[in-house]
């Protein structure tokens, strides 16, 4: 592993992403950042902008508005860049996969890098996803 | 050769920027254990530096070529402020006539080199953030050269650094008189703005602009700019304690005396809110001269 990769996995600074959720899930991101949970004892801050984004955290089923723009987003982020989708909607769009206005689940549109299932998942779920992110970001060579 | 190596080794750019990423450390942890966390190991900006010279470098679409050169110019302008800085802590009596004007006018170009970044962006959001920032200089330089004016006259008149510090070794440190207090209660609260930190970190509010004017800054140059705050956090307090606490600058006094301010600093971040643009110029431009000019009739009167 390059010294590249060690250091982001060292400092992941994360972009929120919300492609049209139940914002269930967003509140849970933000619990993740607040104090009691403290992620940025692990280099994990949120970032304001996505060109400043290391990992963007995907919510919710794409729609037919969101969908495009969160293919924008994932274009606007400096490489590398990978992706966690939050929630059982950016897993497999659950009980949205029949509905009118859900062309696609998420990995569909962009490349996703870990899947965190739950609805909502729980903080620390959250949190077992991005080492299970890490993990997979020190086996690969290639990717990224 | 010397004069390289003073630049780009010693008291210059590298020996600085390890204390300030080492003191952006400080601020995070303090300002974890204000919030009571655990706060990011010690070498957390460090890894973040390195992290942002691996990423992509995006070019906006649009944006010139003084995109990318501007955080050059800011570093630069601060590697030669914390050299000047440095060589008259080593060495006093060793600097040129008016280096004290030379660092106030080095001290604004990171300010400058931000503003024509942002502006090169291309981006409504940055450009809202540049035009924070003008309004934002425009509004803590006058209270800052009136705090250092009132120093100016209690050091006899002297605009060179090393005279300044052999005043203070002989006659006390500035801050312990009235004049000298005021003066740095004055210069404490515009360093607040010079870092961008709250409760006047208008120009690159996270929440309402998205990092302003480093909305569009990726990689390379926003690790420069990533450089430009740490250097500003190590040079600033440096700049602080030469101009009022200098009594006595053994190394032990002077790591505690850093501390000491940049602590100071970090509290009067944590605990205020950010204010709007019109209020910072109004604070500035109103009370904050006001009492900057007491703290002048007070040094011109001798107290």
């Amino acid at each position: 592993m390059n010294i590249k990769l060690k250091a982001l996995t060292k400092s992941l600074w994360v972009f929120h992403a919300a492609a049209s959720p139940c914002n269930n899930c967003d509140i849970e991101i933000l619990d993740v950042l607040t104090p009691r949970h403290d992620v940025e004892r692990f280099g994990i801050t949120l970032a304001g902008s996505v060109r400043h984004a290391d990992v963007l955290l995907v919510t919710g089923v794409p729609n037919y508005k969101s969908k495009g723009i969160l293919k924008r987003l994932y274009e606007q982020a400096p490489k590398p860049c990978l992706v966690i989708a939050i929630g059982s909607c950016a897993c497999g769009r659950i009980m949205f996969r029949e509905s009118y206005n859900s062309p696609c689940p998420v990995d569909e549109v962009i490349p996703v890098d870990a899947y965190v299932p739950g609805c909502p998942p729980k903080p620390e779920a959250i949190i077992a996803g991005v080492v299970k992110l890490i993990e997979k970001v020190k086996h690969t060579t290639s990717k990224v | 050769m010397k004069a390289l190596f003073y630049y780009f080794i010693f008291p210059g750019f590298l020996f600085s920027v390890v204390i300030g990423l080492l003191a952006c450390w400080v601020d995070r942890k303090v300002t974890a254990r204000l919030q009571w966390r655990v706060g990011p190991p010690w070498y957390q900006n460090f890894v973040d530096i390195i992290k942002l010279l691996g990423k992509e470098i995006i070019f906006p679409e649009g944006a010139k070529i003084t995109f990318l050169l501007a955080p050059f110019l800011g570093v630069l302008s601060l590697g030669l402020v914390s050299t000047i800085l440095g060589l008259n802590i080593i060495y006093p009596g060793q600097g040129f006539l008016g280096d004290l004007i030379v660092v106030l006018y080095l001290m604004t170009i990171p300010a400058i080199a931000m503003i024509i970044g942002a502006s090169a962006s291309a981006n409504p959001l940055a450009s809202v953030g540049a035009s924070r920032e003008m309004k934002l200089v425009l509004a803590y330089e006058l209270p800052f050269l009136l705090s250092v004016i009132t120093i100016i006259l209690r050091s006899g008149g002297s605009i060179q650094l090393g005279n300044i510090l052999a005043h203070q070794v002989s006659f006390g440190s500035n801050i312990i008189s009235f004049s000298g207090a005021i003066a740095f209660i004055v210069a404490i609260l515009c360093i607040q703005a010079k870092l961008g930190f709250a409760p006047f970190d208008i120009s690159e509010a996270e929440q309402e602009i998205m990092a302003g004017t480093l909305i569009e800054y990726s990689g390379l140059p926003l690790a420069i700019f990533k450089l430009i705050k740490a250097l500003l956090l190590y040079t600033l307090p440096i700049f602080l304690i030469t101009l009022f606490w200098a009594k006595d600058l053994s190394p032990l006094f002077l790591i505690g005396k850093f501390i000491a301010i940049l602590v100071i600093i970090i509290l009067i971040k944590n605990t205020n809110p950010r204010v709007r643009i019109d209020q910072a110029v109004r604070f500035f431009w109103g009370k904050l001269t006001l009492v900057a000019l007491i703290g002048l009739i007070l040094a011109i009167l001798g107290l």
